[in-house]
């Protein structure tokens, strides 16, 4: 048995039936880790000891794998979710030396639930960006062509995934980071409801967007993800009081009578034709179940990715004014007074993607270009919420590509930042109407690189985005294929 | 040529929470550096704000004291400017849409009412403090991160530096009784800012103001306020301009000077707070919140001079702080005797407090050991001058009144056959005196009172010696 190619629900059967201990289970992603991490660089932080030690603890004091589904199940957090006792550095040098002492709300719902945690994955600095090439410390390589990029900004966590060094992970969504790297590495991820998964603890690049969700090997472990880390919280003022739902119930209930619309506004020229081959055999997959496509028209989207990089700059730039050097962090050696070492901290401490939002967003905030920029941002995030509205009173659910493009060669957009921009035009208008979405697997390009589908609905139908999205990976049957790592 | 003096304020007042505004540190003043401080109040990485229920609940009474409209939706925004002693970088507040708007308090001033607008009151967090006494720098210290703080803004509605402390004083008063601020001016728990400018009389066109900030007591703000008025003044006499600034106010040399210029005041760049959910205030909670404001000192000052019969100026004095007047009323109901103790209350126990700097809160007796007092007092117990001594003594000691009487054998001598033996014996003594009464002057009753009460070393009761003086006096004339 080949462990580290095993489900979620897979390895839990395999735990129940006593097959395999904890230990090996954990030994087997560690070993995995240790062999290809350092082509692909999915890890900031490895935790082989100390989740070796915790695999065997469990071994031992005789808990089996019906003490819950992600009981022993060994995870990657993206490394801006805080861990006590394990630096969280967001990429970011201003953070290389910051322990936080407390935990995300979600690596205390997961330690809960018995996970073993395998490391801190590697992304974008503070998150801000679409290729993972932003971290400050390593370029995550892409498993299905080592040369090309895994996405971004939760790279490391989609690249843990899809490469087997982690049954699954979790990443953070702000326009579209969680959604364009499983897109890009041929692995599930969801951006719950604004709101569903408490964001305590998840270092904010732009508090009104942030999401955090999960990348699994298939559908069902993503159930069982979101089952474990969705909930109220009431450290968390915009976590939503909402009944907790079981995302496994309904998930093989078929899509009969369902319908789904398809978005004109998301095909069309920049679509990568196996893309749209992809889009194309999916909506005849769902209509083939019983489900009904209809057309359906979003109309804001070149409006929803400026408006997204003006809220979302200007809420980082407030976010990320604390790293000043004064209290934690890195700090300059050298300066004269403190405005020089705020100055030099920063300058030292950001990279240039940072830096160029935390300007754009200062700037859409300044006073006489407020109105122009920031404010006509939110009144396009209200026209968004409506237009979805629209869009989902003629359908239940919208599918879409994930991205019109697969994955990109490393450096190859890294000069233009524009471009880079430019590949989260299908996931940012989800984050702007803080509803949620999934992206899976659709099959592979003629390169062999994988094509995303997204599948979005209005707020709080998680479940009923699971179950089409079984249905789809069902019929698809992405498993089969297997990235290289090379 | 004659100028008006046209002034704006603006009052921070610490909320008495017993924690901070968005975690559950605690706000007591006093505690040792950074000792009262969690990842929330310290802006760490990730951390979140919840807002304090009772931050909203008190604002709203403030408000409603006020004499505020209470917004049924207002929200949280983002302040953004750097410095050392505020962890996030930004300061939680309130920017377009205050929590409380549009009210207004009354003042007397010249025998005078007039009417002061409050434009907003809004909700915000307080800063850390910078310690600058090390040698290895600046130390910071946070426990004051987070404490939450309301906003007072007026109109330019005030004309003087008396007005402004009249004022002050009331919306002190007003917050103190409400019980939403401790206003400790010596713990810098409420704060003056002044927005100052002169105008040539009758004229509509306002001049150029200037700001002074922190202003932490009523004399402060009066001398800041007619030092600044007066250079103000002077400068446009000389045909200056006034330059619009932040001026410091120096307690100590009584003058203010320029600390920055407003032309380069920062860009705060406000925008909603993204991490707190809108405020939400029901009509319903605005309702409850009223029906739980305690009596404020205007209506208490009423009520003193039409229930306990009170002068103006007495009740005035004793509702000035709702400490005393409880001191007041705690007493009045162990004792019905208001006047006087209104008396004692003004007089006499302040004399007291300032000597031993002490204040209401801290005074080393109850009200129930100043009513056992002036019971003595009205009884004849002691006299009013014994009484005295008997307060001196409760200050020192903290002593019940009875004891003291007793241990000093203080009670006045109210045995008439042991005062006839006394009596008799100073007007044997005294035969000039009983002629000059005979012969009709009437003040020698005064010099035998004088040696009754002297042989008795004051103890005597007056009226009994009077009346035993004049019948043994008159056995004597009329033989």
């Amino acid at each position: 048995m080949d462990i580290t190619r095993l489900t979620i629900h897979e390895t839990n059967d395999a735990l129940k039936k006593g097959e395999v201990t904890f230990e090996e289970v954990t030994r087997a992603y560690a070993d995995r880790i240790d062999a290809l991490d350092d082509n692909l660089k999915a890890y900031l932080l490895k935790n082989r000891e100390k989740a070796l030690e915790a695999a065997r603890t469990m071994d031992k004091s005789g808990v089996k794998g019906d003490k819950a589904p992600l009981a022993g199940i060994p995870y990657a957090l993206k490394d801006n979710m805080c861990s006590e006792g394990l630096t969280t550095t967001c990429a970011s040098k201003i953070l290389a030396n910051f322990v936080p002492p407390y935990n995300a709300d979600v690596y205390d719902r997961l330690i809960a639930e018995g996970g073993i945690l395998l490391g801190k994955a590697n992304m974008d600095e503070f998150a801000m960006g679409s290729s993972t090439e932003n971290s400050a410390y390593q370029t995550t390589h892409n498993p299905w062509d080592t040369s090309k990029v895994p996405g971004g900004s939760s790279g490391g966590s989609a690249v843990a995934v899809a490469a087997d060094m982690a049954c699954y992970a979790l990443g953070s969504d702000t326009g579209g980071s969680i959604r364009q790297p499983a897109s890009l590495c041929g692995v599930v991820g969801m951006k719950p409801t604004y709101g569903l998964v408490s964001r305590y603890g998840l270092v904010a690049f732009a508090s009104s967007l942030d999401q955090i969700g999960p990348f699994t090997k298939d559908v069902e472990d993503c159930a069982l993800v979101m089952n474990a880390i969705t909930g109220h919280d009431a450290k968390d003022s915009t976590s939503l009081d909402v009944a907790k739902k079981d995302y496994t119930r309904t998930l093989k209930d078929g899509v009969k009578g369902m319908k789904i619309g398809i978005g004109r506004s998301f095909s069309g020229e920049g679509v990568q034709p196996e893309v749209q081959k992809a889009m194309d055999d999916a909506a005849a997959i769902l209509k083939d179940n019983g489900a009904q496509i209809v057309d359906v028209d979003f109309h804001y989207l070149d409006q929803a990715l400026a408006a997204y990089y003006i809220i979302a700059c200007a809420e980082a730039s407030s976010n990320l004014a604390r790293y000043d050097g004064v209290r934690y962090g890195v700090r300059a050696d050298e300066y004269t007074d403190y405005i020089d070492m705020y100055f030099k901290t920063r300058t030292q401490g950001f990279g240039p993607e940072v830096k160029r939002r935390i300007m754009l967003g200062t700037y859409a905030l300044s006073s006489g270009y407020y109105d122009a920029y920031y404010k006509k941002a939110m009144q396009v995030r209200t026209m968004i919420v409506e237009d979805f509205n629209q869009v989902f009173a003629d359908c239940d659910l919208m599918l879409t590509p994930t991205a019109a493009k697969t994955a990109f060669g490393i450096g190859e957009k890294i000069g233009n930042p524009l471009d880079m921009y430019l590949s989260d035009l299908f996931t940012v208008p989800v984050n702007i109407a803080g509803i949620p979405a999934v992206s899976i697997p659709g099959g592979l390009d003629q390169a062999g690189m994988p094509i995303g589908l997204q599948l979005m609905g209005p707020i709080l139908t998680e479940d009923r985005i699971l179950q089409t999205a079984y249905t789809l990976e069902q019929a698809i049957g992405f498993r089969a294929n297997q990235p290289k790592c090379k | 040529m004659d100028y008006d003096i046209v002034i704006g304020m603006e009052i921070h007042a610490e909320l008495a929470t017993k924690t901070k505004i968005f975690c559950s540190c605690s706000t007591a003043f006093g505690a040792d550096e950074n000792t009262h401080t969690c990842p929330v109040c310290l802006g760490m990485p990730g951390v979140l704000p919840v807002l304090n229920k009772k931050v909203v609940e008190y604002a709203t009474k403030a408000g409603l004291a006020l004499n505020c409209h209470i917004a049924n939706f207002s929200k949280m925004d983002r302040k953004n400017y750097f410095y050392p002693d505020l962890p996030k970088a930004y300061q939680t507040s309130q920017f377009d849409l205050p929590i409380c708007t549009g009210g207004t308090v009354d003042i007397e001033v010249g025998g005078e009412t007039k009417h002061i607008g409050i434009t907003r009151i809004h909700i915000e967090e307080d800063a850390g403090k910078l310690l600058h006494e090390s040698a290895d720098g600046t130390l910071v210290d946070v426990n004051r991160c987070g404490v939450p703080l309301i906003e007072i803004v007026t109109e330019p509605d005030l004309r003087g530096a008396e007005e402004a402390r009249v004022f002050a004083e009331k919306v002190r008063n007003t917050l103190e009784y409400t019980g939403v601020s401790d206003c400790k001016m010596e713990e810098g728990s409420i704060r003056f800012d002044v927005n100052l400018s002169v105008k040539e009389k009758g004229s509509d066109v306002l001049g150029t103001r200037t700001e002074m900030k922190n202003l932490n007591s009523f004399r402060a703000l009066q001398r800041a306020i007619q030092y600044e008025s007066k250079r103000q003044i002077i400068e446009l006499k000389k045909g200056h301009r006034i330059i619009q600034e932040t001026r410091k106010w120096d307690d100590v040399k009584g003058v203010s000077s320029s600390m920055r210029s407003k032309e380069e005041a920062q860009d705060y760049r406000y925008f909603p707070e993204p991490d707190l959910v809108p405020i939400i205030i029901t009509d319903e909670e605005i309702a409850k919140s009223k029906a739980e404001l305690p009596e404020l000192p205007e209506a208490k000052r009423a009520r003193y001079v039409s229930e306990y019969g009170l002068p103006e100026y007495d009740a005035g004095v004793l509702t000035a702080s709702k400490v005393t007047a409880k001191y007041f009323e705690d007493t009045v109901a162990l004792y019905n005797e208001p006047k006087q103790i209104s008396n004692w209350l003004m007089v006499d126990i302040p004399a007291h407090l300032k000597e031993k700097e002490l204040s209401m809160e801290t005074i080393p007796f109850g009200p129930d050991a100043l009513a056992e007092l002036l019971k003595m007092v009205k009884d004849d117990t002691i006299s009013g001058k014994i009484g005295k001594s008997v307060l001196e003594k409760m200050f020192e000691s903290g002593d019940r009144p009875k004891a003291i009487v007793e241990a000093n054998n203080w009670a006045q001598m109210s045995d008439s056959s042991e005062l006839m033996g006394i009596i008799e014996k100073i007007v044997d003594d005294n035969p000039k005196s009983v002629e000059d009464i005979a012969a009709g002057n009437k003040k020698a009753y005064g010099f035998l009172t004088g040696q009754v009460m002297k042989a008795t070393k004051g103890q005597a009761n007056p009226q009994l010696a009077n009346k035993i003086i004049r019948e043994v006096v008159g056995k004597k004339i009329n033989g």
